[in-house]
């Protein structure tokens, strides 16, 4: 039974240490066994199996007393983003070398508050700037995952492809996530996993090494709906350090998980029917609106005209915010630190040899939009259409519950297929809106392609309804019923 | 909207990323390239339109004006790369 314990949804190791079938410190060691066996997925960038087995040692100290908190004993991974205190903090950039945070981030901090575990900290693409994870500067993270018949490696998805691939391949059994244009949800599809980007505002920022802060939102990546809900439940919560921060109360995630759908309505956005999808993506779409069908929802055709824009908008709001979040890092106060000649050849040797290319590329980019006689051409025009694709969900969700689309335009990638950044942008096709308009939108395994990979459905909702995007979520899942894990070629 | 590799080289500049000269032209043909796939936002009637700066709506919160952080320069210093005393250094900026 022990050996198989790294194999549990949150839910189940939940049940299985509030009935004493196993201890705390058990079912980490499986973990911490899981995460020595699967090293060659890259999907930790560092590990605390010491820490991690002392925290275990209180949480079974707690559950004898009768005093456990809700994931109390219950070990996880989190995304190499938050900041961890005395825990190398990398955001996958070699500009950050030996960054050890002396404060912790808050959704973390919830997240050991309730009585988490600790594994380690999880490989992504630098600075969440990527869709496949082959930015990091620690290397590429493998996909579990491998084509029906095929052993080339798969890309994870990105940005939090670290965390997705643990979770698929059991080396946590839950992990943080961080989505900024698809983040969470891509990589979740990717793996067959289940992921929800919250409310702007929801999640904490505070301690989050910072992207784009006004899309940037924390979430959790699972293996189930229940698990997601068990985990935002502690990741939300209203917090002065953060001005973005929401005072609205965290309701009872869990609580309405009932996958009843009857007499609410599904929108299906027809924008959402790309040039040249491919037609495994619209029947899995098909076969989502036939599950919530069962489930009693009315599904409804539904207009958001302005999709077409939002990558575009996307790709000049991103890199401006960026551009001027990653001025801090200078080889002054933290990190890596290049010498120079004088003050300014320090800063361009630093950040010149710091940053990756991808970074570096966005950076160019969020300079030049913002720079004198260009702002109001891109950046403001690219807000304006903030507004009207924001608009556009507003009128949608004045007939509609939820929305039902694609989670990507297809299923995981071979490493190296994708070379060219517009193409890798296009994988953000479908998750990029959600984060414009700051609504919450999940990623739920729908089923297997002619290849053998995972393919993802969407649900987006309305801002704060989360209860809504996870009960949507949980019919789905019920109706998918989608039990087929990777094989573990990792452990021959 | 397009960049030639000299506008390159002055926003690298401006972003303080020391750029290799061989790299420039490569480089402008990546940006050329975003700026190109970013210019079809121009086909959009936008007359009229608030900018959306943030999707939260509420008002910025407000706190009393007094020190609720501070006071621990250790914490501060912790992580640099190279101090003196309770000081982070950098290369000399006067003569």
């Amino acid at each position: 039974m022990t050996s198989e314990l790294n194999r549990l949804t949150l839910a189940a190791a939940k049940e299985g240490l509030a009935a004493r079938e196993f201890s705390a410190v058990e079912l980490t060691k499986a973990l911490v066994e899981a995460m020595d066996a699967g090293r060659v997925l890259n999907a930790y960038v560092t590990e605390t199996p010491e820490a991690a087995l002392a925290q275990a040692a209180e949480a079974d100290a707690r559950i004898a007393k009768g005093e456990a908190r809700p994931l109390e004993g219950l070990p996880i991974g989190v995304k190499d983003l938050f900041c961890t205190k005395g825990v190398l903090t990398t955001a996958a950039s070699h500009i950050l070398d030996g960054f050890k945070p002396t404060y912790e981030s808050t959704v973390t901090a919830n997240l050991w508050r309730d009585g988490a575990v600790m594994l380690g900290k999880l490989n992504m693409d630098e600075f969440a700037m990527g869709g496949s994870n082959e930015t990091s500067y620690y290397g590429p993270v493998v996909n579990p995952w491998r084509r029906t018949g095929d052993n080339r490696p798969l890309v994870p998805g990105g940005s939090s492809g670290g965390s997705a691939a643990a979770v698929a391949a059991d080396l946590c059994l839950a992990a943080t996530g961080t989505d900024t244009g698809g983040s969470i949800r891509q990589p979740a599809a990717f793996t067959g996993i289940v992921g929800i980007k919250p409310t702007y505002g929801r999640c904490s920022r505070f301690g989050i090494v910072a992207f784009a802060s006004s899309l940037d939102q924390a979430g959790p990546m699972t293996k189930t709906v229940r698990d997601a809900a068990l985990l935002l439940q502690s990741m939300a919560g209203h917090d002065p350090k953060d001005s973005t921060s929401v005072p609205t109360p965290v309701p009872d995630y869990s609580a309405g998980l009932t996958g009843d759908l009857r007499g609410r309505k599904i929108g299906v956005p027809k924008e959402y029917r790309v040039d040249g999808m491919p037609a495994e993506i619209e029947k899995w779409w098909a076969q989502g609106m036939e599950w919530l069908r069962d489930a009693g929802a009315e599904i409804v055709d539904v207009s958001l005209p302005h999709t077409k824009y939002a990558l575009p908008a996307y790709y000049i709001v991103a890199p401006a915010e960026a551009s001027s979040n990653l001025a801090r890092y200078d080889g002054v106060r933290f990190g890596l630190r290049v010498p120079g000649k004088d003050l300014t050849e320090m800063y361009e040797n630093t950040r010149g040899e710091g940053f990756g290319k991808e970074v570096r590329r966005r950076i160019l980019i969020g300079t030049y939009v913002l720079s004198a006689g260009y702002y109001d051409a891109y950046y403001t025009r690219a807000q304006k259409l903030r507004r009207l694709i924001s608009n556009d969900f507003e009128k949608a969700f004045g007939t509609v519950d939820a929305i039902l689309a694609p989670a990507t335009p297809s299923a995981a990638f071979a490493s190296g297929e994708v070379a060219d950044p517009i193409a890798m942008y296009l994988n953000d096709v479908f998750t990029v809106t959600a984060n414009l308009a700051g609504l919450p939108a999940m990623s739920v395994p729908a089923g297997l392609s002619a290849e053998g990979l995972p393919l993802g459905l969407q649900v987006i909702g309305k801002a704060f309804d989360e209860p809504m995007v996870l009960n949507v979520g949980y019919a789905l899942e019920r109706a998918a019923n989608f039990t087929t894990k990777p094989e573990t070629w990792w452990r021959a | 909207m397009s960049v030639d590799p000299a506008t390159v080289k002055k926003i690298a500049r401006l972003a303080r990323l020391r750029v290799d000269e061989a790299e420039l032209p490569a480089l402008a043909e990546e940006v050329n390239g975003i700026l190109h796939f970013v210019e079809q936002l121009q086909a959009v009637d936008v007359t009229g339109v608030e900018p959306l700066t943030s999707v939260v709506h509420v008002a910025l919160p407000r706190r009393q004006d007094v020190v609720t952080d501070g006071g621990d320069a250790e914490a501060v210093l912790a992580n640099a790369p190279n101090r003196i005393e309770s000081f982070f250094t950098v290369p000399k900026v006067v003569e």
